[in-house]
C-alpha cells in the first residue's frame, strides 16, 4: 500500500518520558478521525538523537522536523500539515543562534546538529519502526547474515573485520577480529557462546540503550554472524533491568526473527542454528566488566575474576565466549555488507569508523550523536552541541565516565581517537561525554565519580575496596576545608596502588578522575587546601556570602529570597547575613541587582 | 509466519525496500507539488494527490518527491500542481483531475514531455532564490 505521508514519532526513552507515546496515540486518533488511515502512516521510531529538543516528530515527504511537540499539538499537526499542507511553524526547530542563521529550519539536514554526524550504528534510528522486522529488512537488514551464511567462510568474516580495523566500543578498544579469532580457534570445547554486553552503567551514557531501542535487529543480526564465525549456537544479551523499553523491543525483535527463521534452528534453510536469550542485570556497575558479567549470567554473584584466562577461551561456563558491546555489534552488519575497506576509510590511522557519544552536561544541544573518529572536541561541542549555554565559559569535558578523565580547553583541537584520549589521561570509554563550564568545581567532579565507584565496588579486592574509600575520604576532607598539602601526595600514592593492584577495570580506572583533574587542575586543589576557597562556588563548606555595606541599598530583595531568614536589616539600610544560619544556597547572590553580595 | 528461505527473504526485502524508499527524501530529483489550499481541496486536489501516488507507484518511479503546499493563488484553475524535473522547465499545471494526473506522470515524468494542453504557467520568479 502506498501512503502519501509518513509521520515519524520518536519512541526513545527520552522522548517517551515527555509523552511521546501520547503524541503517537493522539496522532493516530486524529488520522483515523479524519479517515486518513489509508493515506497517512504514523510510525514510532527509535531515537533521533536530538534529545534536547524532544519529543521529535518528523513528517515525510516534506521532511519537516518538529520539536518539543506536546500531545495536544497532534490535532493541529494533522489539521494543518497533513490536511492543508501548511507547516506548523511554531513547532519547527527555530535556531536563532544556529549557524545557518535562518529563522526557522524545517529540514533535519539543515540543522547543524546533524551536519557533522556520520551514522553507521544509528543508521536506522529515527528511520524505521523498531518493532517491525520488515522495516529493518527493507533497509538491508539481515542481508549481511545472508551474505555470511551463503557466500563467506568464517575466516573471511574475520579477515573482513581485520581489514575494517574495528575495535571494541565498550571502552577498552581491543581489536574485535582478534577476540573472534581467539574464540574461533579455541579447541577446549565444542560448545561456544556469543554474549552482548548491554550493561551500560556510566553516569550520563545512553548510547547502547538508544541503539537497542531504535534498532534491535542490528545487534541480533551481528550476534548471529558472530555465532556462525566462531562456531557458537547460543547467544546471551546481558541488559540491565532499568532499560524496560529496550528489553521489550529486544523481546519483540527476537520473537519476530525466530518466527521468520532468522534465528533458531536451520537459519534460512542452512545447517546453522543459533538462538539468543536475554539475561537481566540488577544494575550493578561492576557487571559491565566482562568476567563479572559472565558470572552474573551463570547465576553467580557479579564479581570479576583475574584474567587470563580470557573469556575468549574460558568464558561463560568456562567455554570459549565472544563478548562484545552493543555498539560494536551494531557496526558489524554494515562492515560485512560494505566491506572492511569501506569502514577503514573512515576515522584515523589507529581508530576506524565512528563513535556514538551521549552528549550531556553544560551544552545547548544535549543528545545522541555519531561522529567519525578523528573529529575534534571543538567540533563536537561547538558545531554539533551548539556551545555552552548562558554565555558561560567552557572548562572541561569528561569522557569515559567514572573510568575516564577530563579534557581541557587547550586540547579542544586534538582529533579524538583511542590513542589521543589515552595520551591526555582520559579514555574513549563507552561514549558518555559530559561538558562542564566555569561553575563546575573539578574537585567536586572527582568526588562525584569516586562516590559512584566506591558505591559500585564489589569489595572483592582490597585496592579497590579500601583505596576507593580512602581516596573519597581525602577528597571530602579537602572539600570541607580541612585539606593539607600532603593529601595530594597521599592521593597520588593511593591512585597508583589502585591502578596497579586492583583486580578488574573498575578498580584500576576508578582513580582516573582524580589523577586527571589533579593533572590539569592542580591549582584548584591547592586553592581548596591553602586558600580554603572554591572559586567555582560549589564546595559549600568553603563558601561564605557577605554583603558589601557600601553597595547595599537596602532593597530587601535578598532578605525576602533567603529560604532560612538568615538575612536581616531595615529598609534602605545595609543588610547583614547571619553566617550561622546561612545554608549557602546562593539565592541572595543570584537575586541581588547591585552586586552587593560577594561569594568566596 | 512460516520460516523464510533465502529467496523469500530477498523477495521480502525488495518489496519492502520499495516501500521504505518513499520515506527517504535525499537523492530524489523530481518534485511534484500539489496545491492543497481550501480551494484546491474543494476542487479535488486530494483525489489528484492520491492519483499521483498510485501512478508513481505503478511506474515504479523512486526519484519523485510528492509534496503538498498551500494555495498557489490560481483559485479559478484549481487543482494546480507544480512539477519540477531536472533539465525541463518548471511547470505549473491547472485543473489537474485524476486523469490529468495520470497523463502528467506518464508523459512529463516518464517520457519527459510536457502535457501541453494543461500547462498553465511557469512559476513566478522566486525572490529568495534570485536575489
Amino acid at each position: 500500500m502506498a501512503y502519501r505521508s509518513y509521520i515519524l514519532v520518536c519512541g526513545g526513552t527520552g522522548c517517551e518520558s515527555s509523552h511521546a507515546d501520547k503524541i503517537y496515540q493522539n496522532l493516530k486518533n486524529e488520522i483515523e478521525a479524519n479517515k486518513l488511515s489509508e493515506q497517512v502512516q504514523v510510525i514510532k521510531t527509535g531515537c533521533f538523537g536530538f534529545c534536547e529538543q524532544g519529543p521529535i516528530v518528523k513528517i515525510l515527504p516534506e521532511n519537516t522536523f518538529y520539536v518539543q511537540v506536546k500531545p495536544e499539538d497532534a490535532k493541529e499537526l494533522v489539521d494543518e500539515h497533513i490536511i492543508k499542507g501548511r507547516p506548523v511553524e511554531r513547532l519547527i526547530y527555530s535556531a536563532s543562534d544556529d549557524k545557518n542563521r535562518k529563522s526557522v529550519i524545517a529540514e533535519e539536514k539543515d540543522i547543524s546538529f546533524y551536519q557533522k554526524q556520520y551514522r553507521i550504528v544509528l543508521r536506522n534510528c529515527g528511520m524505521i519502526d523498531p518493532e517491525v522486522i520488515e522495516e529493518y529488512i527493507a533497509r538491508d537488514g539481515y542481508a549481511a547474515l545472508e551474505k555470511v551464511l551463503f557466500d563467506m567462510k568464517p575466516e573471511q568474516v574475520i579477515d573482513e573485520l581485520k581489514k575494517a580495523g574495528i575495535r571494541g566500543r565498550g571502552g577498552a578498544g581491543f581489536p574485535t577480529w582478534m577476540k573472534w579469532n581467539f574464540t574461533k580457534g579455541a579447541t577446549n570445547s565444542e560448545t561456544k557462546y556469543v554474549v552482548c554486553n548491554a550493561d551500560e552503567g556510566d553516569p550520563g551514557a545512553y548510547m547502547d540503550r538508544s541503539t537497542l531501542e531504535g534498532d534491535p535487529h542490528s545487534v541480533l543480526e551481528a550476534m548471529t554472524i558472530a555465532g556462525y564465525t566462531v562456531g557458537a549456537q547460543k547467544g546471551f544479551i546481558y541488559i540491565r533491568a532499568e532499560y524496560p523499553l529496550a528489553i521489550s523491543r529486544l523481546k519483540i525483535a527476537i520473537q519476530q526473527a525466530k518466527d521468520m527463521g532468522l534465528l533458531g534452528d536451520n537459519i534460512l534453510g542452512t545447517d546453522f542454528s543459533f538462538d539468543i536469550e536475554i539475561r537481566l542485570g540488577a544494575g550493578a556497575f561492576v557487571c559491565g566488566e566482562e568476567t563479572a558479567l559472565l558470572a552474573s549470567i551463570e547465576g553467580k554473584r557479579g564479581m570479576p575474576i583475574p584474567r587470563p584466562p580470557f573469556p575468549a577461551t574460558h568464558g561463560l561456563w568456562k567455554k570459549p565466549t565472544v563478548i562484545n558491546n552493543v555498539e560494536t555489534y551494531a557496526n558489524i552488519p554494515m562492515i560485512i555488507l560494505k566491506g572492511g575497506d569501506w569502514f577503514a576509510s573512515i576515522g584515523t590511522e589507529t581508530s576506524k569508523g565512528t563513535k556514538v557519544f551521549a552528549l550531556t552536561g553544560k551544552i545547548k544541544n544535549s543528545g545522541l550523536i555519531e561522529v567519525p573518529m578523528g573529529i575534534t572536541l571543538r567540533e563536537i561541542i561547538y558545531d554539533i552541541g551548539g556551545g555552552i549555554p548562558n554565555g558561560r565559559k567552557f572548562k572541561a569535558a569528561q569522557s569515559g565516565g567514572p573510568s575516564g578523565g577530563v579534557i581541557t580547553e587547550e586540547f579542544l583541537d586534538t582529533p579524538i581517537d583511542y590513542e589521543n584520549l589515552a595520551k591526555l589521561g582520559s579514555i574513549m570509554g563507552s561514549g558518555g561525554l559530559i561538558v562542564m563550564d566555569e561553575d563546575d568545581c573539578m574537585l567536586d567532579i572527582a568526588k562525584f565519580y569516586l562516590d559512584f565507584t566506591v558505591d559500585e565496588s564489589c569489595g572483592k579486592c582490597a585496592p579497590c575496596r579500601i583505596g576507593g574509600k580512602q581516596l573519597y575520604g581525602l577528597l571530602d576532607k579537602i572539600s570541607q576545608g580541612n585539606g593539607e598539602l600532603d593529601d595530594i601526595n597521599k592521593m597520588e600514592d593511593i591512585s597508583l596502588a589502585m591502578q596497579r593492584a586492583s583486580l578488574c577495570g573498575l578498580g584500576q580506572t576508578a582513580p582516573n578522575p582524580v589523577a586527571s583533574t589533579l593533572r590539569y587542575f592542580k591549582d584548584e586543589y591547592l586553592e581548596h587546601i591553602t586558600d580554603k576557597k572554591c572559586s567555582a562556588g560549589v564546595c559549600k563548606d568553603l563558601l561564605q556570602f557577605n554583603i558589601l555595606k557600601d553597595k547595599c541599598v537596602g532593597c530587601t530583595v535578598c532578605a525576602r529570597k533567603c529560604p532560612v531568614n538568615a538575612i536581616s536589616g531595615e529598609r534602605k539600610q545595609p543588610h547583614e547575613i547571619d553566617q550561622n544560619a546561612c545554608i549557602k544556597c546562593g539565592e541572595c547572590y543570584e537575586a541581588c541587582k547591585f552586586q552587593a553580595i560577594t561569594r568566596g | 509466519m512460516a520460516k523464510l528461505t533465502l529467496e523469500e527473504l530477498r523477495k521480502l526485502r525488495d518489496n519492502k525496500k520499495h516501500e521504505i524508499q518513499k520515506r527517504e527524501t535525499d537523492n530524489k530529483e523530481i518534485d511534484v507539488i500539489v496545491g492543497m489550499g481550501t480551494c484546491g481541496i474543494a476542487a479535488g486536489a486530494k483525489d489528484a494527490l492520491d492519483a499521483f501516488i498510485a501512478e508513481i507507484d505503478k511506474h515504479n518511479l523512486t526519484n519523485v518527491r510528492i509534496k503538498q503546499t498551500g494555495c498557489m493563488g490560481f483559485c479559478t484553475y484549481e487543482p494546480t500542481v507544480e512539477v519540477k524535473v531536472p533539465d525541463m522547465p518548471d511547470t505549473i499545471y491547472n485543473n489537474v483531475s485524476v486523469d490529468v494526473a495520470k497523463l502528467i506522470v506518464g508523459n512529463h515524468l516518464v517520457r519527459k514531455q510536457l502535457v501541453s494542453e494543461h500547462v498553465f504557467d511557469r512559476p513566478s520568479v522566486d525572490i529568495i532564490e534570485n536575489k
